[in-house]
């Protein structure tokens, strides 16, 4: 009893909690990064091999302190963990495998919405024991939308009906004509910012294919663009094309920081609402 | 080519060229898109943004790729006496979409704009000439298939390799692009990289009618006739990888349009190979333009890709083929 006492002890100054797992290995870009801003020292023993990258991961700096894997079931096996975290939709095969050899995995969407972020960070707090800091993480994620919502001379953040009437036009637009729409995380963190998304009007409220000719018809303010990958493609080309010229474009602007629910997005909504007033309107 | 297949082939290339200009996802009338191509000025509005920008390279594209694609399949069967020569099968396209995605990867088609295609030039020219030694005037349809077999699918291995070792992450998806080829979201740039390739080897194989003509009568009566046969072979090499070259660097590989074309109009020109060139030209622009706003109105919202419509007429008619010449040689 007093050495769970003291475990108890431990928890409450940072260390992990009794029952907590000891060794985790996250799969998912963005459970890696969450996974990295909770765990206790020592908790977490891998990341995915895209958490450093700085072109997807908002944390690619602190993903070098970790090991990375590729998913492969037999390199995170061999990691004995007791904890795997991965993403719903990504190395599936790899999930079943590990759950057959029993090791226990916890799966999380990828985030969806601002409400998403939140409620994920609480998530894998209790996941990794650490309830305490992953409810202190979303509490203050929850307040800075806030005081961005509040922010002076700023219509962001349920706005009303008339609001969103006079809010300048954005379109998320990417590699291979892709626009992204309102139902996903970039498209709440366009309308935080204060813009109306085109992708609705487009009738694409979960994003899809926009044909090139459909979005300058469309005549958006702003054309939001992510940075351009090393090396050539043609889905990236279209970001380049000429019909362009009358459109106002903010190119590299959704970047690492809009891919995942870290407290990042907060940075995101700024930058992008700076765009928006800059813009004069 | 007589002078009605002429007025025939012609009117529908303008038709479908028209065509092409006018269906697209965005739904505008018929006048407001004619006065939005003819607009100018420094206050282009939207619609003439997309028509001038966005639907015009595209329709000139459809013409230029179907043109010389048509031109070089009708050049190479005229020359190799084998209506199976065809840029698609012999392994030409892949080879120059190899050369295409080699310049876009290493960054040379970065560093200059002839580069892309260039590159894509020289695979070409390198793919016909390994198929002519092999398969020369004497090798027979067999080792002509055969041996595009072999270039086909060594030149598409290595584009997937390329594209799968880029580090683009986009890259890799876009095998299928290279190999089945598309017009979607092309631009200006596009139609300038491709169109000096296109009309240099275009004018090269059209000069060479009477040469193979003459060599409809054999290789002895061509050359008692004056016909070079070396330096016709180079010209057809030439001609047939610049314009090849020139359309597979910005529309990928699209195969069968060389088949189809000449063997269709062969009847209408007495197979005389000097009127079946021009009018392959003018059938394969048209085939291509067809099929580019096929591909728009049978999947608008996803990049269906030209390939896939050429190869569902086309494959049939090279069974249909096969299958005429196995009963020759039984």
């Amino acid at each position: 009893m007093a050495f769970l006492a003291a475990g108890g002890v431990a928890a409450a100054q940072g260390g992990a909690q009794d029952g907590a797992p000891a060794r985790v290995v996250s799969l998912n870009l963005c459970t890696d990064q969450l996974a990295m801003l909770l765990a206790a020292p020592g908790q977490l023993v891998a990341v995915s091999n895209l958490a450093a990258d700085p072109m997807m991961s908002a944390m690619a700096g602190a993903a070098a302190r970790y090991r990375a894997t590729r998913g492969q079931a037999e390199e995170v096996f061999l990691l004995r963990p007791d904890l795997v975290l991965a993403g719903s939709f990504t190395t599936r095969a790899t999930v079943e495998l590990l759950r057959r050899l029993g090791v226990r995995v916890e799966l999380f969407p990828p985030p969806a919405s601002l409400a998403d972020v939140a409620a994920q960070m609480r998530a894998v707090g209790v996941a990794l024991g650490r309830a305490a800091e992953g409810e202190r993480l979303a509490l203050s994620f929850e307040a800075g939308l806030a005081a961005l919502a509040a922010a002076p001379g700023d219509a962001s953040g349920g706005g009303s009906g008339d609001a969103s009437e006079e809010r300048p036009r954005a379109a998320l637009y990417y590699a291979g004509g892709y626009s992204g729409g309102a139902d996903s995380l970039a498209g709440d963190i366009v309308v935080a910012a204060g813009f109306a998304n085109i992708a609705e009007e487009a009738g694409l409220p979960s994003g899809g294919r926009l044909a090139l000719e459909l979005l300058i018809l469309a005549m958006p303010d702003l054309v939001i663009t992510g940075a351009s990958y090393p090396g050539a493609s043609r889905a990236e080309e279209i970001l380049r094309h000429p019909a362009f010229a009358g459109l106002r474009r903010a190119e590299g602007v959704s970047d690492a920081d809009w891919v995942c629910g870290t407290p990042r997005v907060l940075d995101a909504i700024a930058r992008l609402g700076a765009l928006r007033r800059g813009a004069g309107r | 080519m007589s002078r009605r297949l002429g007025l025939v082939l012609g009117l529908a290339v303008a038709l479908l060229f028209a065509g092409s200009l006018l269906i697209g996802p965005a739904a505008l009338g018929l006048g407001e898109s004619l006065r939005a191509l003819v607009a100018g000025g420094a206050e282009r509005g939207a619609v003439a943004l997309v028509m001038q920008e966005v639907r015009l390279p595209r329709a000139l594209l459809g013409l230029m790729t179907g043109a010389a694609l048509g031109l070089a399949g009708a050049a190479m069967q005229g020359f190799l006496r084998n209506p199976l020569a065809e840029p698609g099968l012999i392994g030409t396209s892949a080879s120059a979409a190899l050369g295409a995605v080699i310049a876009l990867q290493s960054g040379l088609a970065a560093l200059h704009v002839l580069a892309l295609p260039g590159m894509a030039l020289l695979g070409a020219f390198l793919s016909v000439g390994l198929i002519l030694a092999i398969a020369g005037p004497r090798g027979g349809a067999l080792t002509l298939i055969l041996a595009g077999i072999a270039v086909s699918a060594f030149a598409g291995a290595l584009t997937a390799l390329v594209l799968n070792l880029s580090p683009n992450p986009f890259a890799a998806a876009e095998i299928v692009f290279w190999l089945l080829g598309s017009l979607a979201d092309r631009s200006f740039v596009h139609v300038w990289i491709a169109a000096p390739f296109v009309l240099a080897g275009g004018v090269l194989l059209l000069s060479l009618g009477r040469g193979l003509d003459a060599l409809t009568l054999g290789e002895d009566a061509a050359a008692s006739l004056g016909v070079r046969l070396g330096r016709l072979r180079l010209l057809v090499i030439a001609g047939a990888a610049a314009s090849v070259g020139g359309v597979t660097a910005v529309a990928g590989a699209i195969g069968f349009v060389g088949l189809v074309v000449p063997h269709v109009l062969r009847p209408f020109v007495g197979a005389r190979p000097s009127a079946l060139l021009p009018a392959s030209a003018l059938g394969g622009a048209a085939m291509v333009l067809a099929a580019d706003i096929a591909v728009r109105l049978v999947a608008p919202d996803r990049d269906l890709k030209l390939g896939v419509l050429t190869a569902l007429i086309g494959a049939p008619f090279f069974l249909h083929l096969i299958w005429r010449l196995r009963r020759r040689l039984a």
